[in-house]
Formats: structure tokens, C-alpha cells, sequence
């Protein structure tokens, strides 16, 4: 599977690198994503990966219910999305509850730090609160040096306690979204 | 609601899982869990009492982690309707192991027989062939369904589809346990993974 357009630059920050290491280190093997630009380097490290399985998604509660086959059948997950991509995952969440799998998703956030699209800040106001809500311990990684730390301790919390976590990876952290006419 | 010379839901389930050997089976929230229930208790039986539209991703992740394993997700047209962007992710992947059932009563038994988009409109098997599930079968007799459960024992030429039209009768409910820990370590051990 391939991207159907190579948008790497030269300045490629280090971060989702970071995390791509992480994710090996922690023996993923199911990375089911709903694309975002923030998540790109990640998912074009993931689909090249021999060891993890990228799984493209149509909605993202259906990476919710993934993961829970993917951990009965033996092995780990994460779920990639964005901000308003966790809107649609709130009943599926109560899995995380009933089974007390290891659930861990990263999100990438829109609708904060500069935001242009009014269209994304009700959803992504209401990110954190949603997540805890349902359950979900939140972290937040603002700046590209502490999102090794962050993920790391999201994802031992995740695997090692199940203790079901997203990580926020902050508008700041990966820059607004810029619209040209 | 009842048409004639439609197939009875529990001898379908019990059919498909007569001669499971290794199988897993997901039953999907509401009467398909139950039917699963009234084949017999098994160690790997997987219940869903909720997460509706999450059954047959339940079945891709569990599918791609054991893909030695034949795994069956049987689960209704309402269940599989509110998760029907899942047919076109396991299109897209194409795990040989997995087998979907759909039993087709065509209305939301559950919640007062509700008439749901199969009863007029909506083409489960057109959608599943569609997504790229080229196995996608329309069943109507029991033959047809023997059929169905040998081939979900070969694990190397699936992703499958099947809808079975079924008689919508509602019927007595046979109540699997509602512990989803219970139900995850079980299938889990007898997989022979670890608990954490």
C-alpha cells in the first residue's frame, strides 16, 4: 500500500520518528488510521514497516473495535486520528471499559493554536473532555522535545496497566494549517 | 412479519457452527449473539452486548492477528448496517480467515421490529461485493448454508461475505454471560496468551 502523493520535505521534523520508534519498541502490530496531515510522516513510516499493519479506516470508531480483536488474537494496536475524528468514536469507546484492553491513540489536534477553520474548533474544544468522559486518561505533547516522553509514557500506561490513553499532539507541535487561495 | 419458506435464524447459527473445529466466532449485538448462546457455550465464542457496528472490525483485528484461525463474525442487518464502512476496510485488507454472516430479518427485532434499509433498499451483498469482497453470497437454503460453514474452514481464500434472509420471528432469548473480561481472557487462554 502507498500514499498516493510523497508530500516529504527536507526539514521533516524528528518527532513522528520518535514515535514510530516507540511504537516498534512496544511490539505494535495494527495501526489503524484515519489520515491527517499531521500524522502523514507517521503513517508513511508505518505502511513501509514490515512489522506493523497499516489499516486505513472509513470512520474512526471502526479503529476502536480493531483493537480490541487485534489484543484478543494476541497482538497490540494504536489509533491514529485527529481531533474530530474522536467525536465519532464516543460509544465505541465503552469497549475500552467492558474489556479493559490496551487502548492507545494518537491525535493530532486541529481547532486551537492559530486555527483558520471555524469548522474544527467545536470538535476540537471538546476533545480532552470527550476522551475523559468516556473514560480515557488524556496526555498532551506541545512542543517536538517532549513528545518522545510523553508517548512513551502514554504508551507504557496503555500496554503495561491498560490503561486506555490518548496522547494530544498539539496544533502548536505540528503548526496550523495553512490555507492558500 | 413472518414470510414464508424463509430460513429459521438459530438452525443457520447452529449449522455454521456444528463442525467449527478452531473457529471464533463474534456474535453481533442483539438476537445474533443469543443464537451464537443456543449453539452451545464455547471457549471461543466472542459475545457482543454493545459497540453496535464494531462487530465485523472486531472480527478484521482478530482475523489479522491469527490468521491461521478461521474466524467467523455473525451478527444482524441493523448491526452491520450502522458499521457498513467496514466492509470497505476489509475489502481493502483482505484477511483470508475471516467470514462474515449477516442474518437478514430485514427490521430491528430488538427494539419493537422496526423495518430496517434491507427490507426495500439496501443490497448488503451488492455492498460488501462493491467494497471488494468478491465471495459475497445471497443464501436462501440450508444446503447453501453447509456450504457456506466448509468453506470458512479455508483460511487462505476468504475475506467472505454471506446475508441470509431470515424469518423474523422473535424468539426465546438464550443469554450468553455479559462479562467482556470474562469473555477476552477465555478466548485469550485458550489461544495461549499470556495474561498482562
Amino acid at each position: 500500500m502507498h500514499a498516493c502523493a510523497d508530500d516529504s520535505v527536507d526539514t521533516a521534523p524528528a518527532w513522528p520518528d520518535d514515535i514510530f520508534a516507540i511504537l516498534q519498541r512496544f511490539e505494535v502490530r495494527q495501526v489503524p488510521y484515519v489520515p491527517d496531515a499531521g500524522h502523514s510522516q507517521l503513517i508513511r513510516r508505518v505502511l513501509a514497516s514490515s512489522t506493523m499493519r497499516g489499516i486505513p479506516l472509513t470512520t474512526e470508531e471502526e479503529g476502536v473495535a480493531l483493537l480490541l480483536g487485534a489484543w484478543a488474537g494476541g497482538q497490540r494496536g494504536v489509533l491514529l486520528m485527529q481531533s474530530s475524528g474522536v467525536g465519532n468514536c464516543i460509544n465505541m469507546l465503552s469497549l475500552t471499559q467492558i474489556f479493559r484492553f490496551p487502548f492507545l491513540t494518537l491525535v493530532t489536534m486541529r481547532g486551537e493554536w492559530g486555527e483558520f477553520n471555524p469548522w474544527q474548533v467545536p470538535m476540537g474544544s471538546a476533545t480532552q473532555a470527550a476522551f475523559e468522559l468516556a473514560g480515557i486518561k488524556v496526555l498532551r505533547a506541545s512542543h517536538a522535545q517532549e513528545v518522545r516522553e510523553v508517548v512513551e509514557a502514554a504508551a507504557s500506561q496503555a500496554y503495561n496497566a491498560c490503561t486506555p490513553t490518548a496522547v494530544l499532539l498539539s496544533q502548536r507541535l505540528i503548526g496550523a494549517k495553512v490555507f492558500v487561495k | 412479519m413472518s414470510k414464508p419458506n424463509l430460513l429459521h435464524r438459530r438452525d443457520v447459527v447452529k449449522a455454521l457452527l456444528a463442525d467449527r473445529k478452531g473457529a471464533i466466532a463474534i456474535g453481533g449485538l442483539g438476537a445474533p449473539t443469543n443464537d451464537i448462546t443456543a449453539a452451545g457455550d464455547h471457549v471461543r465464542n466472542f459475545y457482543l452486548w454493545g459497540g453496535m457496528g464494531g462487530a465485523v472490525m472486531i472480527g478484521l483485528g482478530l482475523a489479522l492477528a491469527q490468521p491461521k484461525l478461521p474466524v467467523v463474525v455473525i451478527t444482524g442487518d441493523g448491526e452491520m448496517l450502522m458499521g457498513i464502512g467496514g466492509l470497505a476496510t476489509i475489502g481493502l485488507q483482505k484477511p483470508t480467515n475471516l467470514s462474515i454472516v449477516v442474518l437478514d430479518n430485514e427490521c430491528y427485532g430488538e427494539t419493537g421490529g422496526q423495518m430496517s434499509h434491507t427490507a426495500v433498499a439496501a443490497d448488503l451483498v451488492g455492498v460488501a461485493r462493491s467494497c471488494g469482497i468478491s465471495d459475497s453470497r445471497a443464501i436462501s437454503t440450508m444446503p447453501e448454508v453447509e456450504a457456506f460453514a466448509k468453506s470458512m474452514q479455508d483460511v487462505s481464500a476468504g475475506p467472505r461475505f454471506a446475508s441470509v434472509k431470515i424469518d423474523s420471528a422473535n424468539l426465546e432469548r438464550v443469554l450468553p454471560t455479559r462479562d467482556g473480561m470474562f469473555i477476552l481472557a477465555r478466548l485469550r487462554g485458550d489461544l495461549g496468551l499470556a495474561p498482562l
